[in-house]
């Protein structure tokens, strides 16, 4: 009887987990000096498994409960849904986690909670959860809580000595949306927390220069989501957010959930529409541009450009629309100028900067080092006589790379006639 | 052209190498005895692993090349494909030749075979991380089974060992007939006699379990269920990230 009870708990409030997308598990630094058991190294996470859907399974993903006082219309544990409400105990969530960590199914544990009661008593009893697993039961693998805006200072502080990352859900991209879906939450409130903890990493930072023994505090960082394609704003205004933040909070990432309709409020695309899972892919794209590459955000989308190209990727989107800073010669040029070019990765462009000390590249080496030549050779002179010595127009590339590629996306969107 | 054999270890390796620069041989192909089939009018002489030389070579070559660069080569003995001693001679006699440091000569194709080499077998080592699935035996052992495609249990010895501590487990690969155990001091290599009627999968009636292992994968079972978004549906990416081969050995893919 426990048993099937706590199995379907686990279903219930696994379900109602699913839609928070961050699956970091890297960039802690927890070793197992104690010889308890697990570590959170830093370095590469460790992606467990996969679903259908083809997201990865790392942490165990799952709300303490899905009772909730606020009514946030895309949110399927809002108040006035009629769905299975359920809550677990702080016990439960401790061995569920210990005994699939155990088994090598997770890295560890990412906690969230629908707020009951407040937001005080929520998130007391998702930091007893974390400090239950690490005091009692040494364990050292990867926490992850959701961080509750309204919580006191003191309860975020505690929580950031046991967790390795720290996450406020922004919800949504702008205010506008957020005082339409969630007009019970504010942004303001939301920023509260992640600057006390942005301070408190800081402080913490500081004192360890001076001191010996200071705590760990959230080691990954903190991140934050936000939902896509639910309150009709454009791919701009996420991504000159998303990069506010960066600067502004030094966040570790931000994710972008493409909305799946869970409701037929009005407010709301139908039920029945896709969920934006290109548009979701081309903002991640965008995403590490800005956060890798050097772009700025405004080079990608500004306000003759709000969106991004839905056919091709952001780069080569931002490389056909400068044509002028190109040809780019791969044996001269810097770092970032060559992992700026469409087919050149910053790995490639690694390698090709430790190759080229040894002797000049040609369209050879370059393959071999994992260049995709089809897009590159527009761009990009090398030791080899030139490929493509026309002037091109920035539309006939783009019609050129558009018939060679075989992207799984262009099917929905090509309108080339069929032979047969 | 003539082969000489080894005895497939890596020491065994190191030694026909020091052999090819002490006889200074370039018309040498060093294979493993075990997976040499003898041509017709072919000449095979074994070599014997001589510890000392293979240190020797070891040491030169540690000389010359960073940690990282060491790893690399040693993946790519540890790929096992047939030949792939060529590739490594010709790394080795690279190195050996340049008066620079070859890290990063990616122009030179041993030096890109070797990382790219050793980039797929490092890439079977991080999966084997993520797809080990222990299930707890009676007498308390974590036990694994997995078959993977190079040989990387003794590059996974450490990672298991350093986040598994407090519990024994032992990590068994079907296909090479050995594993690593560890007994919470340290991890051993071990091969195992099985009996006849040995069944190496789960099954809730077999009395090798724990009583409580059935419900933890049942509740595995139902928690990767219930995160999957059928909204999302996209079994090409899982494939790509999760290939069919892993699959039996996956305690959420089995039925």
């Amino acid at each position: 009887m426990a048993m099937e009870r706590i199995q379907e708990k686990l279903a219930i409030l696994a379900d109602a987990a699913k839609y928070d997308v961050s699956c970091a598990s890297s960039g802690s630094d927890r070793k197992n000096d104690t010889k308890g058991l697990g570590n959170a190294a830093p370095g590469m996470g460790i992606c467990h498994s996969y679903t259908p859907d083809g997201r990865c399974v790392s942490l165990l993903k799952i709300l303490l409960t899905n009772v909730c006082i606020y009514d946030c219309a895309y949110c399927v544990s809002r108040r006035s849904n009629d769905v299975k409400r359920a809550a677990f105990t702080v016990q439960e969530v401790v061995d569920l986690t210990i005994n699939f960590y155990r088994r090598n199914y997770i890295e560890g544990l990412f906690l969230s909670s629908g707020i009951f009661k407040d937001p005080d008593y929520t998130m007391e009893r998702l930091v007893r959860v974390a400090k239950k697993l690490r005091t009692e039961n040494n364990f050292n693998g990867y926490i992850h809580l959701k961080a509750i805006p309204g919580a006191s200072d003191e309860l975020m502080q505690e929580a950031g000595l046991y967790a390795d990352r720290l996450s406020v859900n922004l919800e949504l991209p702008t205010e506008a949306g957020l005082k339409l879906l969630a007009p019970e939450k504010t942004r303001p409130a939301m920023i509260k927390p992640i600057r006390f903890l942005q301070n408190e990493i800081i402080r913490l930072a500081d004192e360890r220069k001076v001191l010996k023994k200071v705590p760990t505090f959230i080691p990954a960082g903190q991140s934050t989501q936000v939902i896509v394609g639910a309150a009709g704003e454009t791919d701009m205004e996420i991504l000159h957010m998303a990069s506010q933040f960066y600067r502004q909070f030094q966040l570790k990432r931000v994710y972008y959930s493409g909305y799946v309709p869970i409701s037929d409020d009005t407010r709301l695309p139908g039920m029945h529409s896709q969920v934006p899972l290109l548009r979701e892919n081309r903002l991640y794209q965008a995403d590490y541009l800005v956060r890798l590459y050097g772009f700025e955000p405004h080079e990608l989308l500004n306000e003759k450009h709000p969106d991004l190209d839905t056919d091709i990727d952001p780069k080569l989107s931002w490389a056909l629309r400068h044509l002028d800073c190109f040809p780019v010669d791969i044996n001269k040029a810097d770092k970032m100028l060559i992992a700026r070019i469409p087919g050149i990765g910053l790995e490639s462009a690694k390698k090709i900067c430790a190759a080229r000390t040894h002797g000049a590249l040609g369209w050879d080496q370059l393959k071999q080092m994992g260049v995709q030549i089809s897009r590159a050779r527009y761009f990009v002179t090398c030791k080899s006589a030139s490929l493509e010595r026309r002037e091109l127009t920035p539309e006939q590339i783009r019609q050129q790379l558009l018939t060679q590629s075989h992207s799984k996306w262009l099917r929905v969107h090509t309108t080339q006639l069929s032979l047969f | 052209m003539t082969t000489w054999l080894y005895d497939g270890s890596f020491d065994g390796f190191l030694s026909a190498v020091f052999d090819l620069y002490w006889q200074k041989r370039t018309d040498v192909m060093i294979r493993k005895e075990q997976d040499h089939v003898r041509g017709l009018f072919e000449n095979v002489i074994f070599t014997p692993t001589v510890v000392a030389n293979a240190d020797r070579v070891w040491a030169g070559l540690s000389k010359k090349l960073s940690a990282e660069n060491l790893q690399q080569l040693f993946c790519c003995y540890l790929s096992e494909l047939p030949g792939e001693e060529d590739n490594m001679v010709g790394f080795i006699r690279h190195v050996f030749a340049s008066k620079q440091d070859v890290t990063g000569d990616f122009g030179n194709k041993y030096v890109l075979h070797v990382s790219q080499m050793a980039r797929k077998v490092l890439k079977e080592k991080h999966r084997m991380e993520a797809f080990v699935r222990f299930q707890l035996t009676r007498d308390n052992i974590y036990y694994s089974l997995v078959s993977p495609e190079y040989n990387v249990l003794p590059l996974i010895a450490r990672h298991f060992k350093d986040r598994y501590a407090d519990q024994y487990w032992l990590i068994y690969d079907e296909r090479r007939r050995f594993g690593i155990y560890y007994n919470l001091q340290q991890v051993e290599t071990i091969r195992l006699h099985f009996n006849g009627e040995y069944d190496p999968y789960y099954h809730s009636t077999s009395n090798v379990w724990a009583p409580e292992e059935e419900l933890y994968q049942r509740l595995w079972h139902t928690y990767f269920k219930e995160v999957n978004i059928p909204g999302r549906k996209n079994p090409r990416l899982q494939l790509q990230h999760m290939p069919r081969r892993y699959w039996k050995y996956l305690t959420e893919m089995r039925g």
